[in-house]
């Protein structure tokens, strides 16, 4: 159970001498849902970034799926899932070409596509709506069909960078039932949000502060640490001592 | 005659209906808050009442200025930032406030007493590109922008969507400072958790007004006798519980899951038919705005 995902040491990202990410050091573990918080400007956008094969840190190692950040980017990018904020897909395509299109980015063959697409497809309850114009799906879909090509090559690991911003509150818990599922079944998801209340639903949660990571344990041990009775509290005193801003 | 009034106004963009046939007023003074997800119709609805758009019908007055016949006089007695960040990233912050100080034939020592509590924190920033502020102080310099002509009445779409929970509390300290002032504010967040800071509430969905009342008096309408529950391992428990007898509705709630119990519920009952489950809690909880929300979306 306690394989290693994503494991970071000392890392640390400089813009000529503004240190956005400062030594920072974690793992993550197969089936967790991993929570990294921060307030804005604390250098999780950037951390993410290196953590997604987009940027090589200035120091420090690390490794995502296996592969080395400073050395594998690209393989990094090939071997993890990533939902941005918010919907990415495109809207004039139908649902099945947005995953031969997705598919065909993350390099899976026309059988593998065929396989996994429409396998997808049965597990979403979607297999109707294959050439629906993915422009006229309620939202709630939408978010459904993104997170799934998110996964379409059996990733190990999801990054959804606030994939809830402006939900509803039913389609915002419909995403996060789907989140669970996904972990049990052994991906590892690693999210950013600004809702506290889904920092609750996270396996552990790591809190950003000025490019540091000052706290990093499960929601119920930080609340006791913290002595405080919500996710909402602790991220506040944490946030409160930040030195600077966006 | 309230500082908003607002009758039966709808509006479509082609075939999507983005608010349909909305009514509500806002008193002087007041701090309204519109809470809603996207696709509630939020923007659209600042559109037509700073009087960027017109209406497929209905009709609205904004501090007893009509929307459509005075919409001259209402442009100069509203202040409206919206959600999108609208100032000019090469002008420097004293720049942009200048810039919008002279549309308003105002000059920046006019009003400098109502925008000070919130300039002074960007005011050691004047000479700076509004393009290199960070996201906290884009949007003071916004505020202050809107506010330099001493509006009666101010417009804020999503102030906070995308800001941290400390930036955000301390935008809502802001409004209250500005409410004292006498400005009636219309704010919109999706945040349900900032309802709490508006003296009333209209919660919207898909274009509608689904109710409207005060944070309490909203939350006071729910019915249902509402749990809190928890065990070891939460998403078996949500699978379990939704179908155990007596349960309307089980979702998750942060560090617990809320169930709403019909009349029949036993705890006892329930707590037996889980019985396999590892750690079970279960103990009655008071109902939030969201817990409503829900509730509303799915009569």
């Amino acid at each position: 159970m306690n394989d290693i995902v994503i494991s970071v040491r000392e890392l640390s990202k400089r813009f000529g001498n503004f240190t956005a990410v400062d030594r920072i050091s974690f793992d993550v573990y197969r089936g967790e849902i991993f929570g990294f918080l921060g307030a804005n400007g604390a250098g999780k956008t950037t951390a993410m970034r290196m953590l997604c094969g987009l940027s090589y840190p200035t120091s420090g190692k690390g490794s995502v799926a296996g592969y080395d950040i400073m050395h594998e980017g690209e393989q990094i990018k090939r071997h993890i899932g990533y939902m941005s904020q918010r919907f990415s897909l495109y809207n004039d395509l139908t649902v099945w070409e947005n995953m031969r299109l997705f598919a065909g980015i993350y390099g899976l063959n026309k059988s593998q596509t065929e396989q996994q697409a429409t396998e997808l497809l049965e597990r979403l309850n979607f297999s109707s709506e294959r050439n629906t114009l993915v422009g006229s799906l309620p939202l709630g879909w939408k978010q459904k069909l993104s997170f799934a090509i998110a996964t379409i090559h059996r990733p190990e690991v999801v990054f959804l960078d606030e994939p809830t911003g402006g939900v509803d509150p039913i389609t915002r818990r419909q995403f996060w039932e789907m989140i669970y599922e996904a972990a049990e079944s052994g991906t590892t998801i690693f999210v950013t949000t600004h809702y506290m209340d889904e920092a609750e639903y996270c396996t552990r949660v790591s809190i950003m502060v000025d490019g540091k990571v000052q706290a990093l344990d499960t929601p119920t041990r930080l609340k006791q640490q913290f002595a405080t009775e919500s996710m909402d509290e602790v991220f506040r005193i944490l946030a409160r001592g930040a030195q600077r801003g966006e | 005659m309230g500082a908003i009034e607002v009758h039966n106004l709808s509006k479509s963009y082609g075939k999507v209906q983005a608010l349909d046939s909305v009514s509500f007023s806002v008193e002087r003074g007041e701090l309204f808050g519109l809470i809603g997800p996207d696709g509630a119709g939020k923007t659209t609805l600042f559109r037509l009442l700073t009087t960027l758009l017109n209406p497929d019908s209905g009709s609205a007055e904004v501090d007893g200025c009509d929307t459509a016949k005075d919409y001259l006089a209402i442009r100069s007695r509203v202040g409206y930032m919206p959600g999108r960040f609208s100032l000019y990233p090469d002008l420097s912050v004293e720049e942009n406030l200048q810039f919008f100080a002279a549309l308003f034939g105002v000059t920046i020592e006019d009003s400098y007493d109502l925008i000070a509590p919130i300039y002074k924190q960007i005011e050691p920033f004047r000479t700076r590109r509004a393009g290199k502020l960070s996201g906290g102080m884009k949007q003071k310099l916004a505020l202050s922008c809107a506010l330099i002509h001493r509006p009666n009445v101010l417009f804020l779409d999503e102030p906070t969507t995308g800001v941290d929970a400390v930036s955000r509390s301390e935008l809502w300290d802001m409004l209250s400072e500005l409410k004292e002032r006498g400005i009636t504010i219309l704010v919109s967040t999706p945040y349900m958790d900032e309802a709490s800071r508006c003296d009333r509430i209209a919660l919207c969905n898909e274009g509608r007004i689904l109710k409207i009342d005060t944070p309490e008096g909203i939350v006071r309408g729910f019915d249902k006798q509402l749990y809190g529950i928890s065990a070891k391992n939460m998403f078996a428990l949500l699978e379990k519980a939704r179908t155990a007898d007596g349960v309307e509705d089980c979702y998750p709630f942060g560090e617990k899951h809320h169930l709403v119990a019909r009349e029949e519920f036993d705890e006892a009952k329930f707590v037996a038919q889980l019985g396999d489950i590892e750690g079970l809690q279960i103990i009655r909880t008071a109902p939030t705005i969201e817990d409503m929300f829900i509730k509303l979306m799915k009569r």
